[in-house]
């Protein structure tokens, strides 16, 4: 009964799609992005650093910065964006159901979510792992310490999983206390229901920085127990889109290693260095390949500035969070962001 | 004669005929509303496949790898996705009965406290009622948990309230029976079984001889094999303490504060709603009731438990009923105080698994048939209070 009737469904599809598609230069993502004039994107509900709304209402932080950069590399000068802010829970769905076109959120790259969400991941903004907030008052110095603590966490994210995983590995027990919200989580942690409050490691920086009472009463554990990588996720459905989205992932880093600034990059589309040149679009055709102009690198880096400096500005040392580069320093400087060769 | 016996409407055919007309639009009905599921399920397997998102029940067996922070039955991180579903209905359906039981003995009290005499009683009800029924629950919630939590003392300072018991942001913590508790259980039970059993037996002489009915003997028919059995076990009994920890309290028994601010919140809110329905029910019975009760020498207290209150049942029972299904939905608002509920844990494993479509299906059931339950119970037991007979 249902074959025929799909496969139905599924011929008419293709009919109407043969009928209006344009010519294949573009995917449909990016056809309906540049017709909406606006890039739509999911971000966290308020994560300091990385995407928070300041009080005029302007998000600001990491993760919407590279929204802003695929933005500005897609839609030219006119370059626009709406944040949609998402809950761990909504977040997925939303991008399955095609509302938003990419969500730049904290969500962690796992196989599964990978695999099997009909999503994919277009490359990491942020080498992230989950550790500890603990108040100084416990003198621990190790998450090791922590045998048969309550831990406040919050659903939704990969969290839960590496607490159980960690806490089996070593052979030590504790107490759960799961919320379905971070700020609950937080909200129970800080008035003293758990020892500690596991997330990941960039989250806790924020919190300490922007929630807790007094900062330099609490402390991080130094106990990194999981990897997070975190980074933007498009659907799957579309290889076009993920492209673009990917490179100008790449194109941001490339952009620091060549040292290629906002403030710069004007002069810089004079240089000679050919590798500059084909980034910036002054020789070669690398935005045509993907389905863009040649100044698409030029913009994103323009508007926003390389990967450095994004990094800087929103969560580096001299911010409330006070991050270190480490894993996201650039590989050349010991760190694993890596830029593949744009040509 | 035999022509008269035919009526002209059974011997109508095809569309004049009611009886065919009636069926042939039930069947039309229910082949549309069939149909429009099929399209629908469809679409979305259609929809799931073209967009490569994993489909199908296959991941209840899968190890769910995430710990629960409340259990009444075992529970590793190594036990299925399936198992955890069924640790999360168990911590909603405790919640929900105890808040069903706790919420209707607290409504008891506030109706009729809000019909008393007494100038101070009444209004203080009156202010209960109208202060709890106009603010959002979630808010409640979120005030009990907060009182409880930024109140109590921390774990490394937490009183001893008896022998064994704590009391503290982590929760009450009390000893609990580590051996004989099968035994003492089972005792128990048998205890109240008899109990039961000669109050029935009582209350039948009662109206039968006119004898009365004595609380005594039902007493010592409870105690006698609890007490049986803790002399027979007495060697072997012994208790699990609560011991003192770095972070708390290890081992007894543990109630944890999201718990308790869940069953706080539930039945203050739902009592609220109970002791209204119980006022109205009390105020439908007739005052020629009350009067004849007091020209039978009944004291106030008597005629209310023997006269009003059982008529006020009558009234009170369908929208009591309701206000059951408001608690035990209701219950899924854990999630933001932290309890792992049925839909706490759902939550958790749509994010793992990532299969929404399924555990939405699942919770749907699992609620639905929990609420058809509560229903059916109340169902028969309106059929029970009912006057039968009466005009």
């Amino acid at each position: 009964m249902t074959f025929p009737f799909k496969s139905g469904l599924a011929a008419a599809a293709l009919a109407i799609a043969a009928t209006f598609s344009a010519p294949a230069e573009a995917g449909p993502t990016l056809d309906a992005v540049r017709k909406r004039g606006e890039v739509v994107c999911g971000v966290s509900t308020g994560i300091g650093g990385f995407s928070i709304a300041d009080s005029s209402g302007r998000w600001t932080g990491l993760t919407t910065d590279f929204c802003r950069a695929v933005s500005a590399a897609v839609l030219g000068d006119a370059a626009k964006e709406k944040f949609v802010p998402l809950s761990p829970q909504q977040r997925f769905t939303a991008l399955q159901s095609g509302e938003i076109d990419m969500l730049t959120t904290v969500a962690t790259w796992t196989l599964t979510r990978d695999a099997s969400l009909g999503l994919i991941y277009a490359g990491v903004y942020f080498y992230d792992g989950q550790g500890f907030l603990v108040p100084k008052s416990l003198g621990l110095k190790s998450a090791l310490e922590l045998d048969g603590a309550s831990i406040c966490t919050a659903t939704g994210t990969t969290s839960e999983l590496n607490l159980a995983d960690y806490f089996r590995a070593n052979g030590k027990t504790f107490k759960p206390v799961v919320f379905e919200a971070q700020n609950e989580a937080r909200a129970a942690f800080f008035s003293g229901r758990c020892q500690a409050f596991s997330a990941d490691m960039s989250y806790l920086s924020s919190v300490r920085a922007s929630d807790a009472p007094n900062p330099d009463e609490w402390q991080i554990l130094p106990e990194m127990i999981s990897k997070e990588p975190l980074g933007p996720i498009v659907a799957r459905n579309d290889l076009d889109w993920y492209t673009a989205a990917k490179w100008v992932m790449m194109a941001l880093i490339e952009a620091e290693e060549k040292g290629i600034t906002a403030a710069n990059v004007d002069q810089m589309k004079d240089s000679q260095n050919p590798e500059i040149k084909r980034l910036l679009g002054t020789a070669g055709d690398m935005g045509q390949r993907l389905g863009l102009d040649p100044g698409w690198a030029y913009r994103a880096v323009k508007r926003v500035g390389n990967y450095g400096e994004i990094f800087e500005r929103n969560v580096g040392p001299k911010t409330p969070l006070r991050m270190e580069r480490n894993s996201n320093a650039l590989w050349t400087k010991g760190g694993l962001m890596y830029a593949m060769p744009v040509r | 004669m035999s022509a008269v016996a035919v009526s002209p409407v059974r011997a109508a055919r095809g569309w004049s005929d009611p009886g065919f007309r009636a069926l042939a639009t039930q069947v039309i009905v229910l082949a549309l509303l069939a149909g429009t599921i099929a399209f629908l399920a469809t679409n979305l397997v259609g929809n799931l496949e073209a967009r490569s998102i994993r489909t199908g029940f296959g991941f209840l067996w899968q190890a769910a790898g995430f710990e629960i922070g409340q259990s009444f039955i075992a529970w590793s991180p190594s036990a299925s996705f399936g198992r955890a579903l069924l640790v999360g209905l168990l911590n909603t359906l405790v919640v929900a009965s105890l808040g069903i039981v706790l919420s209707t003995l607290a409504g008891f009290v506030v109706g009729i406290a809000s019909l008393s005499r007494n100038p101070l009683v009444s209004p203080l009800a009156r202010l209960y009622v109208e202060l709890v029924r106009n603010t959002p629950l979630l808010l409640q919630l979120y005030l009990w948990y907060a009182v409880l939590t930024q109140m109590l003392p921390a774990a490394s300072a937490a009183p001893q309230l008896l022998p064994g018991v704590y009391l503290a942001k982590s929760g009450l913590h009390f000893p609990v029976l580590q051996h004989g508790a099968g035994p003492l259980l089972a005792a128990v039970f048998a205890g109240a079984l008899a109990f039961a059993g000669h109050g029935f037996w009582a209350r039948r002489r009662a109206e039968r001889t006119g004898m009365p009915a004595r609380l005594w003997p039902g007493l010592l028919l409870l105690a006698l094999p609890i007490a049986a059995v803790a002399l027979e076990h007495a060697a072997t009994i012994s208790f699990d303490v609560p011991r003192p920890t770095r972070f708390g309290f290890s081992g007894g028994g543990m109630i944890t504060p999201e718990l308790t601010a869940l069953l706080i919140g539930l039945s203050l809110y739902n009592a609220a709603f109970i002791g209204e329905i119980l006022r109205a029910g009390i105020l439908s019975v007739g005052r020629g009731q009350l009067e004849a009760a007091a020209a039978l020498a009944l004291s106030r207290g008597q005629s209310l438990r023997l006269v009003v209150i059982p008529q006020a049942m009558k009234v009170a029972v369908p929208p009591l009923a309701s206000q059951y299904l408001n608690l035990a939905k209701n219950t899924s608002l854990a999630i933001a105080i932290g309890y792992p509920d049925l839909m706490s844990i759902g939550n958790t494993i749509i994010n793992q698994t990532g299969q929404a479509v399924e555990v939405i299906a699942i919770l749907m059931c699992v609620y639905l048939a929990l609420s058809l339950a509560i229903s059916a119970f109340m169902n028969w037991y309106n059929a029970r209070v009912a006057l039968k007979g009466a005009s």
